[in-house]
């Protein structure tokens, strides 16, 4: 069974499961509960669960996101929501060295099952501090799982994964993607981390990505499919765990790949996936892989240029091509 | 000896930092810090502590310990005045300055110098040394090493504590240098604001040994009255000396008691020194040998040891016998570190992840088809 929700509702969906399945679900942040929340997503939550498990703080990203480490230290399984996450650099300091690293330098005694959530990436004309992709940023720290989910249904099934991980998750939502809308799958329908999940089957080339960029690929392979070439569209949804096998069976397969990231190019989630792809599978390979970023720029605020700062589906397009040897159509 | 006693004598009707306590309205809390027995038995560990701090300086200059070596000597009076208020399942949490801590809460000396020595024996397994002293089943949640970087972990300690029902507290060590950060002041604020209603039993134990590294605190900050700071969170506060065991005992037991029956957190700042080098490779420009040496007339042995024989507690044999008994069993921690064997190689990606990914941190092995 499954109904249509938009990505918010599916998130919200699953919290509320949770918090009404084990109470050591807690939920804390910023104007998270007598507020609603900046994007509707804990809204009404205060009303039903009360001020200890929706935890209002003030504007203190260190200090709320390591008392909640602390927290699930305890045993609590505390839901964090960074406004955006643009502001967790204030509280990096509590994530890289305490959330990622407690559990490896106290021999194994303690572990923190704690998720860390938030619109991550651009899109909304937020310009340069409010716009970030942050994935490989924490996909470098061992210690910590990454996911990015771009369906409703990803984003409640890996919410509820998430949430049972005695790890800490960050969940970096498609914050562009709040208000879509899609199939939402009923009751209990948790993800497993380390899965891709191949959001188009094709057998000439390969596009590999993750979030709000997976749209980006469909269109592409939609123009793609006009010209008589069928991409393979590969949504990794979880970045730490990456799943190396789907990506390897693909290119297997096409034996032509591109990775698609909304973020920088440089030491980017693409250059891991062609790094992976040229280890495994570099006799598979008829071309050298393309990776399609952002610009090398701080995010600008006027909509052309931010326009232009972000990948497009005219680029997905041309990589392609070009990794197929195929002039433009 | 006589020495040491006028100097003891001198110091103890002198004026020292920490001489005027807050509140004295409860004196439940004296009992065990008049209890002669009690304190010979705390001075028996903080003797134990001190020869292990000198035992980590030798080891260290043989180049047995690696990485950073930050002792406690000096300041043993504070952690064990407030560990002796410890209750079974009350958490602590402090600082890379943890040896003593580890010790006075019954961890065993040769496990904590394994770790030390970077051994299988160690505390934590050998991965953590030093700074990051666990022993979770004994209330040691750890030792932190990014200043001030364990004070918000410690909050939320305090918060699930109450949250689970608990009327455990958490005992939360920090260094003067520590409230100069930013987490300090976050966390502060948090513990405040949910103590408010009582949930949020934490004490916050200063040990403010004068310096941060090489910066005194006149020099870290124009607010040097750093009880005085908690006052702008809502919390209540009282300086302790830190020398004197006595004074931490009596403020120990009433302070926790007070957090643990109303979930509101409590700061003390004990007044104490570093008498030893902030690392191991300090050159100690920052500081004078005179005003280390006025320190040590109120080295907090020397004034407990002073005190008990006052009281006729101990005499000189006692104080030989104690003396001798924490040099043995220094050497035998000495000695059970330096036979056990460093860690497994396979323990290197053990414990990155919890759970079923445990070693999900592992790169995947190539085959030969695939690696070339």
């Amino acid at each position: 069974m499954a109904e249509v929700k938009t990505y918010r509702e599916a998130l919200r969906e699953a919290l509320v499961g949770e918090l009404d399945r084990d109470e050591n679900v807690v939920l804390i942040g910023e104007d998270i509960g007598v507020y609603g929340g900046t994007h509707l997503i804990t809204d009404g939550l205060y009303d039903r669960y009360g001020q200890h498990r929706v935890i209002d703080t003030p504007i203190s990203e260190g200090g709320f996101v390591g008392a909640a480490i602390g927290m699930a230290m305890t045993g609590l399984r505390p839901v964090v929501e960074v406004m955006t996450w643009n502001f967790s650099f204030l509280a990096a300091d509590q994530i890289i060295q305490n959330a990622a690293k407690v559990r490896y330098f106290s021999g194994g005694q303690v572990k923190v099952p704690l998720v860390i959530r938030g619109p991550n990436g651009g899109g909304v004309q937020l310009s340069a501090q409010h716009t970030h992709s942050l994935e490989s940023f924490y996909g470098h720290f061992p210690g910590l799982k990454v996911v990015a989910p771009v369906t409703p249904d990803d984003a409640k099934g890996m919410m509820l994964t998430a949430i049972r991980d005695d790890n800490c998750v960050i969940f970096l939502e498609a914050g562009a993607l709040y208000g879509t809308k899609g199939e939402v799958t009923e009751g209990d329908n948790a993800v497993p981390f380390g899965q891709a999940r191949i959001a188009r089957e094709g057998g000439d080339v390969t596009l590999v990505s993750y979030g709000r960029q997976v749209a980006l690929c469909l269109t592409a392979a939609e123009r793609l499919a006009e010209d008589g070439i069928e991409a393979e569209v590969i949504d990794l949804r979880s970045l730490r765990p990456l799943d190396e096998e789907t990506v390897v069976a693909s290119v297997r397969k096409t034996h032509r790949a591109v990775a698609v990231q909304e973020q920088w190019r440089w030491f980017g989630v693409a250059s891991e996936v062609a790094a992976i792809i040229q280890d495994r599978a570099f006799d598979d390979l008829d071309a050298p892989v393309e990776r399609v970023s952002g610009a090398e720029v701080p995010a600008p605020y006027a909509r052309n240029l931010e326009i232009a700062a972000f990948p497009n589906a005219d680029q997905v397009v041309t990589a392609a091509r070009r990794v197929l040897y195929r002039k433009e159509g | 000896m006589a020495k040491t006693k006028e100097r003891a004598d001198k110091r103890a009707g002198g004026k020292h930092p920490g001489g005027q306590s807050g509140e004295r309205t409860d004196r439940n809390g004296a009992g065990r810090a008049g209890d002669p027995e009690h304190l010979v038995e705390l001075y028996r560990r903080m003797v134990l502590v001190r020869n292990f701090e000198k035992a980590c300086q030798r080891s260290f200059r043989q180049g047995k310990i690696g990485g950073y070596l930050h002792l406690y000597t000096g300041e043993e009076a504070v952690a064990a005045g407030f560990l002796s208020a410890f209750r079974r399942g009350d958490r602590v949490i402090t600082s890379y300055r943890d040896h003593a801590h580890a010790l006075l809460l019954g961890c065993e000396p040769g496990a904590v110098m394994a770790e030390l020595y970077g051994r299988r024996d160690g505390l934590v397994r050998g991965k953590g040394g030093s700074m990051h002293l666990f022993a979770v089943d004994r209330g040691l949640w750890g030792g932190y090493g990014i200043v001030g970087g364990h004070i918000p972990l410690g909050v939320g300690f305090a918060y699930a504590l109450r949250y689970q029902g608990t009327d455990h507290i958490c005992q939360l060590y920090l260094g003067d240098g520590a409230m100069q950060t930013g987490a300090f002041h976050e966390a502060a604020n948090l513990a405040g604001l949910w103590g408010a209603d009582g949930r949020c039993p934490v004490v916050f134990i200063v040990e403010n040994n004068q310096y941060g590294m090489g910066t005194s605190v006149g020099r870290e900050t124009a607010m040097t009255d750093l009880a005085a700071k908690f006052g702008a969170y809502g919390i209540d506060h009282e300086k302790v000396d830190g020398m004197d065991l006595g004074a931490v005992l009596d403020c120990a037991e009433r302070v926790t008691r007070r957090v643990r029956e109303s979930g509101r957190p409590y700061a003390v700042e004990a007044m104490t020194y570093r008498l030893a080098s902030h690392g191991a490779a300090d050159p100690e420009k920052y500081r004078s040998k005179e005003e280390v040496d006025s320190w040590r007339d109120r080295d907090p042995l020397v004034l407990l040891e002073h005190r008990l024989r006052g009281a006729g507690a101990v005499d000189d044999a006692a104080v030989q016998e104690i003396a001798g008994g924490a040099q043995k069993e220094v050497a035998a921690a000495v000695e059970f570190a330096d036979a056990s064997e460093p860690p497994p190689i396979e323990d290197l990606y053990a414990d990155v992840y919890a759970g079923a990914d445990e070693y999900l941190g592992k790169p995947p092995e190539l085959t030969d088809e695939e690696g070339r």
